[in-house]
Formats: C-alpha cells, sequence, structure tokens
C-alpha cells in the first residue's frame, strides 16, 4: 500500500515533468514564430501571412499553458477544478467578445480599437502584478522592485490607453488641462514611487508593515495601483487629439515592457521575449512616428500641443473660394495629372470606395492618378493606406511623402480630401507655429488645388490653413462621399455627352 | 526524477531582455511606413501572451481575492490577444486583396467575363 502511493507520487513529479519540458519547448518554438511573423509583416506581400504565423504561436502557447495544472503550488491544489472553470470561462468570454468586437468595428475606428487592446493588455500585467504583490510572492528584492516596475507601468498604460480611446472615440472632445498640470502630475507620480518604495521596504522585510490600524498592506497596494492608475488619465488627458497616435504607441511599447517585466516575475520567458520585442519595437515605432511629425516624444508628451491655438491670424492673404463639386470633377477629367491627398475626413465620411471609382474614372479618360500619403495622415501612421488598400486602390499608386514631394511643382491638379495640417504651409514657414517644422505634402505648389472639407472649420490640430486662402485653390465643401459622388456623376455626363 | 522547471535569474535575464529588445528594434527598423499602423496593431497582439501569464497565475491561486484578479488578468489577456489577432488580420487582408488587383491588369473585367461564363 505504501509502495503504490509512494509509486504514485513520483508518477506524479514525472507528470510535472513532461509539462514542465513540453511548455518549455512550445514556448521555445512560439518565441521565434514570434519574431518570425513580426519579420513576415514587414513586407505588404508576406505581412497577411505574418500575423498568421505569430497567430499560431499564440494558440500554441495558451494550450499549452493548460498543462500548469499537472504543476501548481501545494496551497492551490484543492482550488484546481474551479481555477480551470475559471481559466476557461475567462478566456471564452474575454476572448469571445473581444474578436467579435474586432471583427464587427469599421476601419476607420481602429486605432481607438487598438488603445483598448492595448490597455487590456497592461491591465493583465498590472493584474498578475497585484496578485504577486497581494500573496507577497516575489522571492527577493530583484523580484519586487521587477514586479513593482511592471505594475506601474501596466497600470499607467490601462488607464492611459482608456483615455486615448475616450479621445479618439469623441467621447472626450477637447484636451482637458488644469494650472500646473505638469507639477500636479510630478506630485502624482512621485507619490506613486514613494508608496511603491515603502511597500518594496515592507514586503521585503517581512516584518508587519502597519503603521497604523488604518494603513494595512492590502491598503497601499490599492494606493499604489490606484496612483498609477490616476497617473494615467493625467498624463493623458492635456494631450491633444491630433497626438494621440503618438501616444498609443508609447502605451504600446509600454504594455510590452510590462508583459515583459512581469514574465521575469513569472520566470516565463514566452512573456519576457514576447513582451521585450515589442516593448523595443514599439518604442522605435514611437519615435519614427514623432519624427515623421517632427517632433520629440517628450514634446508630445509634456508641451500640451493640438489644442486650439491663441495666436493672432491677421497676414492670411486672400479669401476663401468654394465650388461646385460637378466644375471640379470636369475641371481634373480634363487634367494631364493629379495627385490625391487624403485625410481623415476622407476616412470618416466612408468615401474610400467612391474616390477610387473617380479615380478610375479619370484614368479611363487618360489622366494620371497618384495618391499622396502623409506619414501622421488619418489618425495613425499607415492608416490611410489600410482605407485606400480596403477600398481595392492598388498600392502601386499610393506614395508616400519623400517619394512624392517634388511632383507637386509639375502637377496639374491636387485634390486634398478631408485632410488639412498635412498639407499645411505654415510648416515651411512660419516659425511661430505649433506645426512649424514637421514634414508637409507641398499640395499648395501644384499648378491648381481643390480642397474637399465638410465646413470652415480648423483641422485636428485646431490651426489656421493658409493654403485655403491661397489663389490656386478653390474650395468644396460638403460630406466626402457627397462630394465625390458629385464629380463622378459630372464625369459620366460628360463621357454620355461625348457618345 | 525530471525537473525541466525554468530558473531565469539575474544576468540571464538581461540577456535576454538585451537580445529580445534588439531583435524587436531590428525587425521593425525595416518595416515601410505603409505598414506602420498593421505593424502596431500586430505587436499590439503579440504582447497579448500576457494572458499565459494569466493562466498561470490563475490555476496557482489559492484564496477568493487571487481568484478573481487572476480571473481579471486572463479575461483581459484573452481580449487583447484575440482583439489585436481579428484586427491585424483584417487589415493585413485588405492588402492581399489590393496586391491581389495590381497583378491582375483589369480585374473587374476579368471578373465580370468569368461569372458570364459560368452562368452560360
Amino acid at each position: 500500500m505504501l509502495k503504490a502511493i509512494e509509486q504514485l507520487s513520483i508518477g506524479a513529479t514525472d507528470l510535472a515533468g513532461i509539462a514542465q519540458l513540453t511548455i518549455g519547448a512550445t514556448y521555445l518554438v512560439a518565441a521565434f514564430l514570434f519574431m518570425y511573423g513580426l519579420k513576415r509583416m514587414s513586407s505588404p506581400v508576406t505581412a497577411p501571412s505574418g500575423i498568421l504565423v505569430a497567430g499560431v504561436g499564440m494558440l500554441a502557447d495558451v494550450l499549452v499553458s493548460f498543462l500548469y495544472v499537472f504543476d501548481v503550488s501545494a496551497a492551490a491544489k484543492p482550488h484546481l477544478t474551479v481555477n480551470l472553470g475559471l481559466a476557461v470561462l475567462a478566456l471564452v468570454v474575454g476572448g469571445g467578445l473581444a474578436w467579435w468586437g474586432g471583427k464587427k468595428v469599421a476601419m476607420t475606428a481602429m486605432p481607438q480599437m487598438v488603445a483598448i487592446y492595448n490597455g487590456m493588455g497592461g491591465g493583465a500585467a498590472g493584474a498578475i502584478a497585484a496578485v504577486e504583490l497581494f500573496g507577497n510572492k516575489a522571492q527577493g528584492v530583484t523580484q519586487l522592485v521587477v514586479t513593482l516596475i511592471g505594475a506601474l507601468i501596466g497600470a499607467v498604460s490601462l488607464s492611459g490607453s482608456v483615455i486615448a480611446w475616450a479621445k479618439l472615440d469623441g467621447v472626450i472632445h477637447k484636451p482637458l488641462r488644469v494650472r500646473g498640470q505638469q507639477f500636479l502630475n510630478g506630485v502624482v507620480l512621485l507619490a506613486t514611487l514613494a508608496v511603491g518604495g515603502y511597500l518594496i521596504f515592507a514586503l521585503q522585510d517581512g516584518t508587519d508593515p502597519l503603521i497604523t490600524p488604518m494603513i494595512t498592506m492590502p491598503r497601499l497596494i490599492y494606493l499604489f495601483f490606484g496612483l498609477a492608475l490616476l497617473y494615467g488619465v493625467m498624463m493623458t488627458l492635456p494631450i491633444g487629439g491630433a497626438d494621440m497616435p503618438v501616444v498609443i504607441s508609447i502605451y504600446n511599447a509600454f504594455t510590452g515592457l510590462a508583459v515583459g517585466l512581469e514574465g521575469f516575475v513569472l520566470q516565463n520567458p514566452a512573456l519576457m521575449i514576447a513582451g521585450m520585442v515589442v516593448g523595443a519595437a514599439g518604442t522605435l515605432l514611437t519615435l519614427l512616428m514623432a519624427r515623421a511629425m517632427n517632433r520629440s516624444v517628450s514634446n508630445v508628451l509634456f508641451t500640451n500641443f493640438g489644442g486650439a491655438s491663441k495666436r493672432k491670424r491677421s497676414h492670411l492673404k486672400g479669401s476663401l473660394k468654394p465650388t461646385e463639386a460637378a466644375d471640379a470633377g470636369i475641371f481634373m477629367r480634363y487634367a494631364k495629372s493629379v495627385i490625391i491627398v487624403p485625410g481623415y475626413g476622407l476616412a470618416a465620411a466612408q468615401g474610400q470606395q467612391k474616390l477610387y471609382e473617380f479615380v478610375k474614372l479619370l484614368q479611363a479618360s487618360g489622366v494620371s492618378v497618384k495618391f499622396a500619403i502623409h506619414p501622421v495622415a488619418g489618425r495613425m501612421p499607415g492608416q490611410m493606406d489600410v482605407l485606400l488598400a480596403e477600398a481595392g486602390v492598388p498600392y502601386d499608386l499610393i506614395f508616400q511623402l519623400d517619394d512624392i514631394n517634388e511632383e507637386f511643382k509639375t502637377t496639374d491638379v491636387a485634390l486634398v480630401i478631408g485632410a488639412n495640417d498635412v498639407v499645411n504651409p505654415e510648416a515651411r514657414t512660419d516659425k511661430s507655429s505649433p506645426i512649424f517644422g514637421m514634414p508637409i505634402l507641398n499640395a499648395d505648389q501644384a499648378k491648381k488645388v481643390y480642397v474637399v472639407k465638410r465646413g470652415e472649420g480648423k483641422g485636428y490640430a485646431g490651426i489656421v490653413n493658409p493654403l485655403f486662402y491661397a489663389d490656386n485653390c478653390n474650395m468644396v465643401y460638403g460630406d466626402a462621399a457627397a462630394v465625390l459622388a458629385k464629380m463622378i456623376e459630372a464625369v459620366r455626363g460628360l463621357s454620355a455627352q461625348a457618345a | 526524477m525530471m525537473d525541466f522547471s525554468i530558473h531565469i535569474t539575474g544576468f540571464v535575464a538581461l540577456y535576454i531582455f538585451m537580445l529580445a529588445g534588439f531583435a524587436g528594434w531590428v525587425i521593425i527598423g525595416n518595416v515601410p511606413a505603409i505598414l506602420h499602423t498593421p505593424l502596431m496593431s500586430g505587436s499590439n497582439f503579440v504582447h497579448g501572451i500576457v494572458v499565459v501569464g494569466g493562466i498561470f497565475t490563475l490555476l496557482n491561486a489559492s484564496t477568493v481575492q487571487e481568484q478573481a484578479i487572476g480571473f481579471v488578468a486572463v479575461l483581459l489577456g484573452a481580449g487583447n490577444a484575440a482583439g489585436g489577432f481579428a484586427v491585424t488580420d483584417r487589415m493585413l487582408a485588405m492588402f492581399q486583396m489590393s496586391g491581389h488587383q495590381t497583378k491582375h491588369a483589369k480585374p473587374h473585367h476579368a471578373k465580370k467575363a468569368s461569372r458570364h461564363a459560368t452562368k452560360a
């Protein structure tokens, strides 16, 4: 009898060993798949398979992680059935809802969707840290420090991403600022770090950290997370909507970093590698985006750009000259070359399909048509490319800023649709402009410029655009999709007359 | 006695972080601007791996509090992974479609013709 039990327990350790071996081997393969998948995403041709490769790695990791049931701590053994049920439930509910949301959301709402999913990742990292802290599971000061740093970054990423989502989704319209915002933020951050520092001191000491009956360890941990979440909110609120892409990218890198750090705490190489790859990749992506806007990352975070400009506008020359969509359409039909500058307004009006229809009409009449994409067109780098691809525009018609900017000079018509700040010549000339120095598309250098715009309002950055007042520029007011429909009608009408 | 448990301490962890960070930096460095949004979304998906850490934590939970927080961790992590994949896949599928059209000069006529052919 005793021998049988002994054999059984050996069997259990063997099982744990086999589970560990399988988990370790799968993590290794998955780590390769993640990096290979991201690598494949670096070219439009292989990109669709890249996400599948990474997806296989993820699926394998998630499935194999259930082998942990053979290797749980003694304290958790009695709860294993419940825990297993909870894990499956959370996977199905969380994964299912997010999957449904991701499939259903409009392409224009992608940036805020990425923000939300990113916030979820930060929240998950924070929650893992919370379990470690409440249970005082960290071994040694190093692990404790890493847990707390991961918790801080994860929590900031969670609340910051939620604010970024609210801004992009239009729930919060204006940047919220109070006097001494930076000072206040600094105080909150310092308070968070102070509480964190005290937690390290108290938790590693193992002594009862009770100072007064009011301040208990769990309450301190709650306070730490509360302050970290508050800091994320306060850090994001003053940043203008135009800078949100950069902010989302920063939080994406943050979450990666938090995941990597918690991976170290859990001794999980899959989390460490995937998290740190994203942490580094997200940091580089953030720098690339900031560079495209000719601003430094600290500038984005700490200098409240993106609100309404208060400067006087006395030096504006010329006037706004509205024209009919039909006239503009026919003018382009007889032009030799047209460069289209699409912006967020086109996407918001769901006008991509109509635009490509119009482009095909122009091409059929022998007009050379190209698309010029500013690095931050839309609300996120590359988003405009995705939206045009959605409409079926071949990507050999799509040109990036550096490749096409010289061509505006020799082009008959520049058609600016729902874009504003990215064609604002002030960025080249006016040193006092908040966007001075940002590379812009030189649409103003074309012989003729048409600007399709919903109304006379300012752009996302809230700056007046002198291009609209220029002599060679006409405004076509209206919803982008409706305006394009009129242009199509007008050009078709001409062809019908000719026939 | 088989022991394949993983122990990553001190400098080994730093080496892993350094190499992984370098890999991430190099991989993104080669990505054209046209793919920046899908790539941000793709890397967002990759850190959805945090769900695995959540599962580990939840399976090892021994109090109601740990179970509750662990549940939240798995819930959020699963959302990060599943949502990230769904969104990235949708974006990249569009590149596939538009890439397809460039290869065939006049896809619309070709499609119509073939449709008529099958009908007949």
